[in-house]
């Protein structure tokens, strides 16, 4: 069992709170990213779960066994985890070979077993004629295969990975992305993916967990991140969300709800139990907007600026409206507007945040 | 707040490791010169201010100090402008076969102050061949002109300018490029931007180079016991050992007081250079590109012989008049083909029973110290750099200390503190080898440490972690993964430790015995006994060797951090 249980986890660097009473339970087999900005603290989160920091309140168990909790730390050596760490940290005084067998020969497995476990390994990351090699020698991408391989052949309960795509060119992520994505089939372990990528935490992670100022913002799987942000903070983070004032303007139903924004009228989308009356945020997307020259009510926003992106248009707009936001919408080429003009914007769909914000 | 602790009522290997590691540091570093604060403020144990009164009050004291000071002032304002030029020459322009001009340049920093005196000596003299060629010889029969205050000035000099020339070239290969070319592109000439950008941006730089020079020169034994003894002109370390020396151990407490002053003045100069540098902000952004070499275009060769001439000059000259002196049969015979001999160095190295013992003696010694310092040093850099705490920046003050004072006051300490029996143990190291070994440890920790430190600093903490996560426990780690990979640096901290203790004069000057002589020893003794050909005997074989050994670094230079080695450009 490598159900990972983190509980009512706080770390303090002096007075400074890196995390703030954070909960979160990943289930076997499961993979998990945890998505945030820089100093977010997913990178505390991911040292106290390997052991490298003690927890200063909280409990962090692997299975029924508490690993860090008041008076309990297990060190990282006996916690048998795999790491893949962003800098790769292989040991350049090893061949690659040397390197994958290493936690092998420190926990005593048998020879013969060892260099299976070590050709099976390598094999699977496709870098047996690569075995002999120093990692000096090797390319970004072979580098972080080693250290997938050295998790691999270590057959951990747990596997974290620190950012491990950070270092590399835009075009090994995606084979690398796919790496993981292999290894966790093939594997079923549990993963825990630190990241600051959104777009990899949503191809690679069955759930994610979005970090700020270290507390967990919302915790579920991609797909409702995004098309139903728990807050404001949420809805902005993921998928370069907008945010607009507005109020209910009718009762929900079947999960959808009239509102009313700056006088435009529109039905959109909204939680089961929303019964909030009076002003509300509501989170709208590039591809929910759309210019529509026939609608009674638009929103009428100004051209600033068209960027091309190739067969498209991201349209910068203002609401002309008392608030003067900035709009983001897509216009398909050709385009016959130009900045300065006034356009009539409508909204196809949307998400009534259900939280002010966590943040206060 | 309580941390979780790490399962409850059981040390592990690294806090075992860390307490005795603080420990070490406390009985080599921090012990030796407490006691000697205590003799001098309190002889014996009961608090009197006689000695320091008697110090107070002695003419000779203050005489001392005053020509300690003149030489040290005197020495750092040649060094700082000797060193200063050559480091602006070889960093901002375009010089040919640097890396041979920096190795000769910094020579004299490997090789023994008293070495280099004495080689001096043999090129100034009345009998100095190439004088006599130039006809510039003074008169048979008259002092060397080196015998005074002015020669030690020199020699100190020829000594530390590579310590100001090391500094200032860090200091100028940090200095982002931009600042150069932006100064360059607003129309200022290269000179205008070496005075008004380059200069004061290297404020730091030079700062920190005078002070070391300045506390190096206060605290040299070598070059004053040579040149200042023979014309009675004392400095405050030779006044030390004439005292020691002339009347024993019952001089100690007077000692003490002296070696008290002679230290709060290096400590004075130390915290000059801290205030100095905290009144301005000379921070600057940093990018890793090194900036452009100024092309000196038909300056470049004039330049290029200048500066090898002075450096033959002040370096290989002397040297060449030591190595003529150790090949005659007798002081002041010319050198030729005839009068060519090697009974110098049969008589030093298989006749003469003192020598024969500090050939061994300094080997054995400079190679256990190299040994013991390098295995502190990997394990004590490890918990500085990656286990950083209140603790552990004292323990690195501490560690430093002993070199940062003048040797003579860590010789002082070390007499008082083994002069009586060991407590349980019941015997005294004093006039035994281990007292020397023990100074050893604790004047050249510093020397193996700070490349330990340098090569943790450049290792990815990660690959420790790596091994931890795959179960590897402390010992473990530290043998297969960390030890690998900071060998080169142990290696290079190791053979800086060798070449600093086996050409050292000042602690075995106060330490040694009969039996535990050391080569420094050995060749003071011999040119005091005016055995001018046996003392440049042994000098040739201890620069061959420093020669060789820092040489056989260029095996395994590549793999080192740069400013490691200081002989390596």
């Amino acid at each position: 069992m490598a159900r990972l249980t983190i509980e009512a986890l706080s770390k303090y660097f002096g007075d400074q709170a890196a995390l703030k009473n954070v909960s979160m339970q990943v289930e076997d087999g499961e993979f998990v990213a945890v998505l945030g900005p820089s100093g977010c603290g997913k990178t505390t989160m991911l040292r106290l779960v390997a052991g490298f920091d003690a927890v200063s309140e909280g409990k962090i168990a692997i299975g029924d066994r508490i690993v860090s909790g008041p008076g309990t730390h297990l060190p990282p050596e006996e916690r048998r985890m795999g790491i893949v760490f962003q800098s790769y940290a292989l040991w350049p005084h090893m061949d690659v070979e040397e390197n994958v067998a290493y936690a092998l020969k420190v926990q005593k497995v048998a020879t013969v077993e060892r260099a299976a476990r070590v050709a099976r390994a390598l094999e699977t990351v496709g870098l047996t004629s690569f075995r002999n090699r120093r990692p000096a020698s090797l390319s970004g991408g072979q580098r972080q295969r080693v250290a997938l391989a050295r998790c691999l052949a270590m057959q951990p309960e747990i596997v974290l990975l620190d950012e491990p795509l950070a270092n590399l060119d835009v075009h090994l992520r995606a084979s690398m992305e796919d790496e993981f994505a292999t290894f966790h089939k093939r594997t079923g372990t549990t993963m825990f993916y630190i990241t600051h990528d959104q777009a990899e935490a949503m191809a690679l992670a069955d759930r994610i967990a979005v970090m700020d100022h270290g507390r967990i913002l919302q915790f579920a799987p991609p797909s409702q991140l995004y098309r139903e942000p728990a807050n404001e903070t949420v809805a902005r983070f993921i998928g370069a969300g907008m945010i607009l004032p507005g109020k209910l303007a009718g009762e929900p139903a079947n999960g959808r709800v009239a509102v009313d924004i700056l006088g435009h009228r529109a039905v959109i989308r909204c939680g089961p139990d929303h019964g909030a009356q009076g002003p509300v945020k509501i989170c709208v997307r590039a591809q929910d907007l759309a210019v529509d020259r026939q609608a009674s009510d638009p929103l009428s926003a100004r051209l600033r600026r068209l960027v091309y992106q190739g067969g498209h248009f991201q349209a910068d707009l203002l609401l002309e409206n008392a608030e003067n936001l900035p709009l983001a919408l897509t216009l398909p080429e050709p385009c016959e507007v130009a900045p300065g003009d006034l356009l009539p914007i409508v909204l196809r769909d949307g998400w009534v945040v259900p939280q002010t914000d966590v943040l206060a | 707040m309580m941390l979780g602790r790490v399962r409850p009522g059981l040390f592990r290997q690294d806090q075992i490791t860390l307490i005795l590691l603080v420990l070490l540091v406390l009985a080599l570093s921090v012990a030796p010169l407490v006691r000697l604060v205590g003799e001098a403020i309190a002889p014996g144990g009961t608090f009197s201010t006689a000695a320091l009164q008697r110090a107070w009050n002695s003419p000779i004291v203050w005489v001392a100090l005053r020509n300690s000071l003149e030489t040290s002032f005197g020495a750092t304002i040649l060094a700082m402008m000797f060193g200063g030029v050559v480091a602006l020459a070889v960093t901002l322009t375009d010089l040919r076969a640097r890396n041979a001009f920096v190795f000769v340049f910094v020579m004299p920093l490997i090789i023994a102050p008293q070495v280099m005196a004495l080689a001096w000596l043999q090129i100034s003299g009345p009998s100095s061949a190439l004088l006599n060629l130039l006809g510039l010889a003074p008169p048979l029969g008259t002092k060397n002109p080196l015998y005074s205050r002015e020669g030690i000035i020199l020699l100190l000099a020829v000594e530390y300018s590579p310590l100001v020339f090391l500094t200032l070239r860090a200091g100028l290969r940090a200095l982002p490029r931009e600042l150069i070319e932006a100064g360059l592109a607003s129309g200022a000439s290269k000179f205008t931007v070496v005075r008004t950008i380059i200069l004061p941006l290297m404020t730091p730089s030079l700062v920190a180079g005078m002070a070391l020079v300045f506390v190096s020169c206060l605290g040299n034994f070598g070059v004053p016991a040579f040149l200042g003894i023979p014309g009675n002109y004392l400095t405050l370390p030779t006044l030390i050992y004439q005292r020691l020396s002339g009347l024993g151990p019952g001089v100690l407490s007077e000692v003490a007081v002296l070696s008290m002053f002679i230290g709060s003045i290096a400590i004075i100069g130390i915290l000059v250079q801290d205030i100095m540098l905290r009144r301005r902000d000379f921070r600057v952004a940093t990018t890793s590109i090194a900036a452009r070499a100024f092309e000196l275009g038909r300056w470049r060769l004039p330049v290029e012989i200048t500066l090898w001439a002075v450096t033959l000059f002040v370096v290989i000259m002397p040297i060449l008049g030591l190595l003529a002196t150790a090949l005659v049969p007798a002081y002041g015979v010319p050198l030729n083909a005839k009068s060519a001999t090697s009974q110098n160095f049969a008589y030093v190295i298989f006749e003469h029973a003192a020598s024969r013992r500090a050939l061994v003696n300094s080997f054995t010694l400079s190679a256990v110290a190299a040994l013991i310092v390098t295995g502190i040093s990997v394990l004590l850099a490890y918990f500085l750099v990656w286990r950083k705490s209140a603790l552990l920046r004292w323990l690195s003050i501490a560690a430093e200390m002993p070199y940062a004072l003048p040797g003579v006051v860590l010789s002082i300490a070390c007499i008082l503190l083994f002069l009586k029996p060991l407590p349980v143990l019941g015997f005294s190291i004093y006039n035994t080898v281990w007292i020397l070994l023990i100074a050893y440890l604790a004047r050249f920790l510093v020397l193996g440490l700070r490349p330990v430190i340098s090569g943790y600093h450049q290792m990815d903490r990660a690959i420790e972690e790596a091994a931890q996560v795959a179960g590897a426990g402390f010992l473990r780690r530290l043998v297969t993964i960390i030890l690998p990979v900071v060998a080169p640096v142990a290696a290079a901290g190791a053979i800086l430790v060798f070449l600093t203790a086996f050409n050292e004069l000042t602690l075995s000057a106060l330490l040694w015995s009969s039996g535990t002589e050391t080569l420094g020893v050995v060749v003071f003794s011999f040119e005091q006994g005016g055995e001018s050909t046996a003392a440049a005997a042994v000098s040739i074989l201890t620069i061959l060797v420093t020669i060789g050994l820092a040489l056989s670094t260029l095996l395994f230079h590549h793999k080192l951090p740069q400013g490691v080695l200081p002989w390596r450009d």
